[in-house]
């Protein structure tokens, strides 16, 4: 590992560890540091799919939205405790994204992405329409996180913003470590050449179709906790969370941070979450200028930030 | 119960001629192009709203006419500056910039013509019930079955028969070659999402006339319009409509057993017909992945 990687990941683990305290100092608040964080587990695990294999989907939010149902669902009906929700919803998405993955595996490029938008598109209408178990339109509503207890101390996220940041902070760096290993690992290494040259892995022996479908059913795992963390930062979920836009967002956010780099999505998702704060307290049209963001990524850092960096490292 | 039954399925072929012709244009630009123009729905409202402050001037007619083409010409000039440096690279980024596109557009028809809905006049005479008995068949539903049907037979036409078609049905299959028999592929490829834009308008006309008009009117369309190119099977336009109609019928039909469901089952059909039949109901195997 390179004095650069390493410089890199101390940089982001120091920020992270300190967001809290300076949030206030650059006009941010807890609330938004936290929604950081939760939108950069969600981007950086879609690109364990989209950077790391180089498969797009665009159907993320989806999963998003079950783990933040499934968990929301637990906590109302059955009464569980943060843990066991958060475990119940990322289970539910897993399952889904196991079985919609087993369909959609052997589409490529433009039909893969359609696919996972088409598929995102039935849990949006399941949550929008099962008024009695979701809430529909309005959102699920009447429950709320509780405090979490470890049996000798109990964590207090449910008032302390401060501890709901470093819970979330926590389950963050067990994720993103996890994953870290896993693109270290064989499994990582072939997904990486299968995204380099799918036809020359084949050719190698690699069982492509399953480790894509490994690839996508993890990234999945990974979007439903955030998912379910999101539910939990705001003790409200609604139909919005499975929409395709944010299925949309996800993937700019990967984008813009630069996909091929393993902390870029983290910075695209800071960038994306304080811009759409800020625009939208600004202005009404705000929807036009995360268009606009869209549009000037693709045409001017479609390498996004981190990669430009880094080109600029190496040369 | 029977005449209820017919009503939906009536009602689905018309919301599925809907899905179909939006589809057909987005299926035109995917298959030559390789972009999934995600603003389709965008370009779709544009072209209703156009002819919402046309109507006043040239009528309804005059509007039907003229609102799609303007569409189209603002299809070209966007093809132009934003998606052509985009040819040949990842589909990624054209979805990408499509994407922004659709949000950047539904946002200024917000802005210009109010969040709220408006009312579309289509012309009284076809707005009543041609039979006492059908209720639901009114002037304006079959008038719009005639005008769709005969966008998708001159489209066929025009993709069969004329020296543009031939072209852009050999560039579907392979560009490279149509180029270097001396066919001018960026027109061609210009002329193609031009013509797939014009039929969003096209289509985003009739619709307000029968759905209202409402910033949102492209995006309940899209999805299903997705789901008709899948059903469809990839790189068949006949597969696009039939696949348009299909799922307007299937999710008709469910509008009378299990109303909750309309919505859904359409993506549990698509489902089942991956399942079954990978490619789609009329896609070629191999071809198209």
């Amino acid at each position: 590992m390179s004095w650069r990687r390493r410089a890199l990941d101390l940089g982001v683990i120091v920020a992270l560890l300190t967001m809290p305290y300076w949030m206030a100092a650059v006009g941010g608040y807890t609330e938004l540091a936290t929604r950081v964080v939760i939108m950069g587990l969600a981007a950086m695990s879609l690109n364990f799919l989209l950077g790391y294999t180089g498969v797009l989907s665009f159907g993320h939010a989806a999963y998003f939205g079950l783990g933040g149902y499934g968990a929301a669902m637990a906590i109302k009906y059955w009464n569980w405790g943060t843990l066991p929700a958060i475990a119940a919803g990322a289970l539910a998405a897993t399952v889904a994204a196991a079985l919609i993955g087993a369909l959609i595996v052997r589409r490529r490029g433009v039909y893969f992405a359609m696919v996972t938008i088409a598929f995102g598109q039935v849990f949006f209408f399941l949550a929008f329409r099962w008024n009695a178990v979701t809430g529909g339109d309005d959102g699920l509503t009447g429950w709320r996180r509780q405090p979490i207890d470890f049996g000798f101390a109990q964590l207090d996220i449910v008032r302390n913003d401060h501890a709901l940041y470093y819970f979330v902070l926590a389950v963050f760096a067990v994720c993103v470590a996890v994953m870290a290993r896993l693109i270290a690992s064989p499994l990582g290494r072939s997904l990486v050449a299968i995204r380099e040259n799918e036809r020359r892995a084949r050719f190698l022996g690699l069982a492509i179709e399953r480790r894509i479908w490994l690839s996508f059913v993890i990234s999945c795992f990974f979007v439903s906790i955030a998912g379910a963390l999101y539910a939990l930062l705001n003790n409200f979920i609604d139909p919005r969370a499975l929409r395709f836009d944010l299925s949309g967002n996800f993937v700019i956010m990967a984008v813009m941070g630069g996909m091929r780099s393993f902390w870029g999505p983290l910075l695209g998702a800071a960038i994306f979450v304080a811009l759409q704060d800020y625009v939208s307290s600004r202005t009404e049209n705000w929807m036009f200028f995360i268009g606009l963001v869209f549009v000037l990524v693709v045409r001017f850092f479609p390498r996004g930030l981190l990669g430009v960096l880094a080109r600029r490292g190496a040369a | 119960m029977s005449q209820l039954v017919l009503f939906n399925v009536f009602n689905g072929l018309i919301v599925g001629a809907f899905y179909a012709l939006m589809a057909l244009g987005l299926s035109l630009i995917m298959n030559l192009s390789g972009v999934i123009n995600f603003a389709h729905g965008a370009f779709l409202a544009l072209g209703a709203y156009l002819a919402y402050t046309l109507i006043p001037y040239i009528g309804f007619w005059g509007a039907l006419i003229v609102a799609p083409i303007l569409t189209g010409a603002l299809g070209l000039v966007v093809e132009r500056l934003l998606i052509r440096p985009l040819y040949g690279g990842d589909t990624l980024y054209s979805l990408l910039l499509t994407f922004g596109l659709a949000y950047m557009m539904e946002d200024s028809i917000k802005y210009v013509w109010g969040a709220q809905s408006l009312p579309f006049q289509a012309p009284t005479w076809l707005l009543s019930p041609l039979s006492s008995q059908y209720f639901f068949l009114t002037g304006y539903r079959v008038f719009m079955i005639v005008i769709v049907a005969a966008a998708v037979a001159a489209l066929f036409i025009v993709l069969g028969y004329t020296r543009l078609g031939m072209r852009i049905r050999a560039g579907t299959r392979d560009l490279e070659t149509v180029s270097t028999l001396g066919v001018n592929t960026r027109l061609l490829r210009s002329v193609n999402f031009g013509l797939g834009v014009y039929i969003a308008g096209l289509a985003g006309v009739l619709a307000a006339g029968l759905l209202g008009l409402s910033p949102t009117i492209g995006d309940n369309l899209i999805m299903p319009s997705f789901v008709a190119i899948i059903v469809g099977g990839l790189g068949s336009l006949v597969g696009t409509l039939i696949g348009g109609l299909l799922i307007g019928v299937v999710s008709g039909l469910t509008a009378v057993f299990f109303p909750s469901a309309t919505e859904a089952v359409i993506y549990v059909m698509m489902g089942l017909v991956l399942l079954i039949r990978p490619r789609g109901l009329f896609g070629e195997e191999g071809r198209v992945h």
